[in-house]
């Protein structure tokens, strides 16, 4: 028995369905992301689990308690909201303590949990000040703290970074990590950024449309995409899909990633003029326009100097690509 | 930064049209104010002249204060509207609360109905009110007014509370629900404060036409010892006569308890403590 069980979780709003038939498991101590397009319904999702929002059909369980009528409080969860929501009229302390306060803690045991938390995130000299007079990033370890605080069974977090800058987003993804570690505390984690996902998740679930596309570990679905979706969405830049009957294939669509594309000035598969060029250092990404094939994207490691409007040709690694259906289902080699 | 965005000639140009406002407004209330305080021949003969040591006369404030109960009638004025004012934020703010919160069936068609009120003048219902007034025994009492207020003032304070809660940050509400908050505590000590500005603005917009009303006390609450301010100024203005000493220096001691009000909540329009609690 898992700390969370979904079992045909919906939701509909009036004749919109958001959620279609939700099953999922998460196990003690996992780090699970749940990610996807926005409008995917991750984020109603993570708001049945907290009980925010009710399942319209199908039954959530917390440590194996089913909690579909269970109150948000009673579900020994805490949440983290991507625009903070730190109660403006109570100081940091105050926030941090205010749902053990709630659950009738002695006066004593709250401060020393404050106390405990405010020092995993050094926020102790902040412990007296109003949210007001907070930066960003303060504040969003404020809610991480007010989370730990309560030590939940369950951590839930609605992109708790969206609102950061690049910076301080990198250096709170690996605040969260290391809290998850330290914590060995089971985390369900929303975002729409999949670079979060690959590197905070164990297992990451891919949601379309209110259905989960695909659910695996983040090499899985990096190496072993379920579909064109999951291969598009899993992966930066995105996966270029090529007509395969262009080249000869007997399936649809052919998925190479930008990384396992070769790219010469003299010969190769496919040939094309360069019509972007981004050279990020470590990385150069050149973007070829094909006549049979459109836009591909390359990935070449270190400094390569193309030019716009040079002709260059592209070869695929025929070992690292994927076949797909029309429907857009991916075809096992030999299956 | 202020000179990089507005020139002088601007900055002039819009202060002169605003004073000019502001004096075309305040004139009434000057020539009244400074009328109240001369003796009757003076007020006609020239009525835009400042009180001299000559026309100076209190005779309108002693009129007033010796003649009917005023303080009396003060008090009850200030009995309506203060009990008024709050049952219509109350009410208001918790309707517009559970409309802009809740999801349930017929939220819109609630919200419809609760507007009407707005475009339909709550007169128009006179000779009903007064009839159920009758038969639940109200007539000549406070409570008849300040039910009928309540009706009054609820409509546009469920629009414009409703809109402004709207606003308030859905995540600080999940966050008060998560860490075990009751509704009415989310309600109290998250939703009420961060509306604050909206409520003081309805508490003005509320405000003013219930302390300025002649209609209702009149018809509801006529007696004596129920009389508004209003109703008691009235005894002043006569069919043939009226003794404009006492009307003048009535309407200038009515100024004084709506400008305490407003001066209460227009401190609470400017105070905002919403920074930073969101983002």
């Amino acid at each position: 028995m898992g700390a969370l069980t979904l079992r045909g979780v919906t939701k509909s709003f009036g004749t919109v369905d958001v959620i279609k038939g939700v099953d999922l498991t998460v196990q003690e101590g996992e780090f699970c992301v749940f990610v996807g397009p926005s409008g995917c319904g991750k984020s109603t999702l993570l708001r049945i689990i907290a009980g925010l929002e009710d399942a319209t059909a199908g039954e959530v369980a917390i440590n194996g308690r089913r909690v579909n009528e269970v109150a948000p409080a009673r579900r020994e969860i805490a949440m983290v909201f991507q625009s903070y929501a730190l109660y403006p009229h109570l100081t940091v302390r105050d926030n941090m303590g205010l749902a053990l306060k709630q659950a009738g803690v002695a006066r004593a045991d709250i401060t020393a949990s404050v106390d405990r938390a405010a020092d995993m995130l050094a926020l102790g000299p902040l412990l007296d000040r109003r949210p007001a007079e907070l930066s960003g990033g303060q504040r969003q370890r404020v809610a991480i703290g007010r989370a730990i605080v309560r030590r939940p069974r369950l951590f839930l977090f609605d992109e708790p970074l969206s609102n950061l800058d690049a910076a301080l987003r990198v250096a709170t993804r690996i605040e969260i990590a290391r809290l998850h570690r330290q914590l060995g505390a089971t985390m369900i984690y929303v975002t729409h950024d999949q670079i979060e996902a690959m590197t905070l998740a164990d297992r990451i679930v891919v949601l379309r449309a209110g259905k989960v596309e695909q659910v695996g570990a983040p090499m899985e679905l990096y190496n072993n995409p379920a579909n064109t979706f999951v291969a598009g969405f899993i992966g930066s830049p995105q996966m270029n899909f090529l007509k395969a009957g262009a080249l000869g294939l007997r399936s649809d669509t052919l998925g190479v990633r930008p990384e396992h594309i070769a790219l010469s000035r003299d010969s190769g598969q496919i040939a094309g003029t360069v019509s972007h060029v981004e050279k990020l250092g470590g990385e150069t990404l050149v973007y070829v326009n094909t006549p049979a094939q459109g836009l591909l994207t390359v990935r070449l490691f270190g400094e390569h100097d193309y030019a716009v409007d040079e002709t260059a040709f592209l070869t695929l690694d025929p070992a690292r690509a994927f076949h797909f259906d029309a429907g857009g289902l991916r075809i096992r080699e030999g299956g | 930064m202020a000179q990089a965005r507005i020139s002088a000639g601007q900055s002039i140009a819009a202060h002169a049209v605003l004073i000019t406002y502001t004096l075309i407004a305040l004139f009434p209330v000057f020539v009244i104010l400074i009328n109240s305080f001369k003796s009757r021949k003076a007020i006609f003969a020239e009525p835009l002249a400042l009180p001299t040591r000559d026309t100076f006369d209190l005779i309108g404030y002693t009129t007033v204060l010796k003649q009917g109960d005023f303080f009396g009638y003060f008090q009850n004025s200030m009995i309506v509207t203060v009990a008024s004012l709050f049952f219509v934020l109350i009410f208001g703010a918790m309707a517009a609360f559970a409309l802009s919160e809740y999801r349930f069936r017929g939220n819109l068609l609630t919200g419809l109905y609760l507007a009407l009120g707005i475009m339909i003048p709550i007169r128009l219902g006179t000779v009903a009110i007064l009839e159920l007034m009758v038969a639940s025994g109200l007539v000549n009492t406070l409570m008849a007014l300040i039910l009928v207020y309540t009706a009054q003032g609820l409509p546009l304070a469920v629009f414009i509370l409703s809109e402004f809660m709207k606003q308030v940050s859905d995540d600080l509400k999940n966050a008060g629900r998560v860490d075990g908050l009751s509704e009415y505590t989310i309600f109290f000590r998250l939703v009420l404060p961060l509306v604050r500005p909206a409520m003081a603005t309805v508490a003005v917009f509320t405000m003013i036409p219930i302390w300025n009303d002649l209609w209702f006390p009149l018809i509801l609450a006529p007696a004596e010892s129920v009389k508004t301010i209003t109703l008691g100024s009235q005894v002043f203005i006569g069919q043939f006569v009226t003794n404009w000493n006492a009307v003048l220096a009535a309407l200038s001691l009515a100024i004084l308890p709506v400008l305490v009000l407003y001066l209460i909540f227009s401190r609470q329009l400017i105070r905002g403590i919403t920074a930073g609690a969101v983002k």
